[in-house]
C-alpha cells in the first residue's frame, strides 16, 4: 500500500508513525501488567535492561568507523578510571572529533 | 501503614532537578535534531511537516529511517515496519521498568511513558540497578530531550546549513557513549558481565544475519535470558520495600 506525499497522504503518515511509536512505549509496560512478577520474572527483566545498553553499542562499535571505536573506548577507559559520566563522554566525543580530523 | 495499591511518593522538585541533570546531553541533542530538520527538508517535507513529526514521534532513529525512505509515494506498510522495528527497543524498555511504574496509578504511568525515550530511560535503569526509584527522571529528563529535539529540529529546517556535517565533530557518537557511561556506571555482577557476553554475541549475530533494525531486541532478550535462569542469590540486599508492606 502506498500513500502520495501530498500534504494530507504526509499527516496520515505522520500520525501512523506517531501511533506506532507510541505503542512501543506503552505496550511493555502494558504486557509486564498481566505478568505476575517472580523473582525470576524479575531477574530477568533486570538482566535485559543491562543489555540493552549492550545490544546497542556493541554492533555500533563493529559497524562504526576509528572514530566510532575511539569515542566508545575513550569514554569505557574515563569511565572505568573516573566513574563519571559526563567527562567520560566529552572525551570520548573529543576523540572521535579528533581521530577523524586526522584520518580524515 | 496504609495499604495504598500505588505508593510511589512523586517528587515534583525532582523533575526539575532531572530536568537540569539532562540539560547538558539534551545541547547535543540539538545537533541531532538540527540535522534532522535538514534531511527532512532535503527529503522533500515541508518545515512543519517535519516538526510535526518531531513533535509527535519524537524518535530520532526511527524518523532519520523514514525520511530515507520519502519519495513522491511512500509504501505505507515497510515504512511503518521499519518504524515498529528501529523503536521495538521501547518495549522492553518499559517492560525493564514495569516493577517500578506499577507504583503509580494507570493514568499517571501511561503520562510518564509518553516521554520514554534512550537517555531518561537509561538514567532511570541504572538507579534503579542502584536502588533507587526514579521515575521523576522520564519526565524532567524526557521533557528536556523533547524539547531539545524539537528546537534542534526547527533549526535545521530553517538554518540547515549550520550544522552540515555533525559526524565531523563527534557528535553522532553522543548517544553512544553515553549509553556506554550508563552501562559502565551501573552494578556489575558476575551475572550482569556474563549476559552482556551473551547479548553481544547475540546482538551482532542479529545485525549480521537477520533483517535490519532487530539486533538490539534480539541482543537484549538473549541478555535477559541468562538472568531468567541465574537468580542472584543475596538478592535482600537490594532496598525495594515491598509494595505490601
Amino acid at each position: 500500500m502506498t500513500v502520495e506525499t501530498t500534504p494530507t497522504g504526509i499527516l496520515i503518515i505522520i500520525a501512523l508513525m506517531a501511533v506506532v511509536t507510541l505503542a512501543t512505549r506503552y505496550g511493555g509496560a502494558f504486557v509486564m501488567s498481566f505478568v505476575r512478577i517472580s523473582p525470576r520474572i524479575e531477574s530477568f527483566i533486570n538482566t535485559m535492561a543491562s543489555s540493552v545498553l549492550i545490544a546497542i553499542i556493541v554492533p555500533m562499535a563493529f559497524s562504526g568507523d576509528a572514530g566510532a571505536l575511539a569515542a566508545l573506548a575513550t569514554t569505557a577507559l574515563t569511565m572505568l578510571i573516573m566513574q563519571r559520566p559526563l567527562p567520560a563522554i566529552a572525551a570520548g566525543i573529543l576523540a572521535a572529533a579528533l581521530v577523524r580530523l586526522f584520518t580524515g | 501503614m496504609s495499604a495504598t495499591p500505588y505508593p510511589y511518593q512523586w517528587q515534583p522538585a525532582r523533575v526539575r532537578a532531572e530536568f537540569f541533570r539532562l540539560l547538558p546531553i539534551s545541547l547535543f541533542v540539538v545537533a541531532f535534531g538540527a540535522a534532522f530538520g535538514l534531511a527532512a527538508v532535503q527529503e522533500g517535507l515541508e518545515p512543519l511537516q517535519a516538526l510535526l513529526m518531531s513533535v509527535t514521534v519524537f524518535a530520532g532513529a526511527s524518523q532519520f529511517a523514514a525520511v530515507d525512505m520519502w519519495g513522491t509515494e511512500v509504501s505505507l506498510v515497510p515504512l511503518l515496519a521499519v518504524v515498529f522495528a528501529i523503536n521495538s527497543r521501547h518495549l522492553l524498555m518499559g517492560a525493564s521498568l514495569y516493577p517500578v511504574l506499577r507504583e503509580l496509578p494507570p493514568v499517571k504511568r501511561y503520562g510518564v511513558l509518553l516521554l520514554l525515550t534512550d537517555a531518561n530511560w537509561a538514567v532511570a535503569a541504572q538507579d534503579y540497578q542502584n536502588g533507587r526509584k526514579n521515575l521523576e527522571v522520564i519526565v524532567g529528563g524526557g521533557l528536556v530531550l523533547w524539547l531539545a529535539w524539537v528546537i534542534g529540529t526547527i533549526l535545521g529546517v530553517y538554518f540547515g546549513g549550520l550544522l552540515k556535517d555533525p559526524q565531523a565533530l563527534g557528535l553522532d557518537m553522543v548517544l553512544g557513549c553515553f549509553l556506554l557511561a550508563m552501562a559502565l556506571g551501573g552494578k556489575k555482577s558476575p551475572r550482569t558481565l556474563v549476559a552482556w557476553g551473551v547479548a553481544s554475541a547475540a546482538a551482532l549475530a542479529a545485525w549480521r544475519w537477520l533483517p535490519p533494525n532487530i539486533h538490539v531486541v534480539v541482543g537484549a532478550l538473549a541478555g535477559g535470558v541468562v538472568g531468567f535462569f541465574w537468580l542472584e542469590t543475596g538478592r535482600v540486599a537490594k532496598p525495594r520495600p515491598d509494595p505490601e508492606a
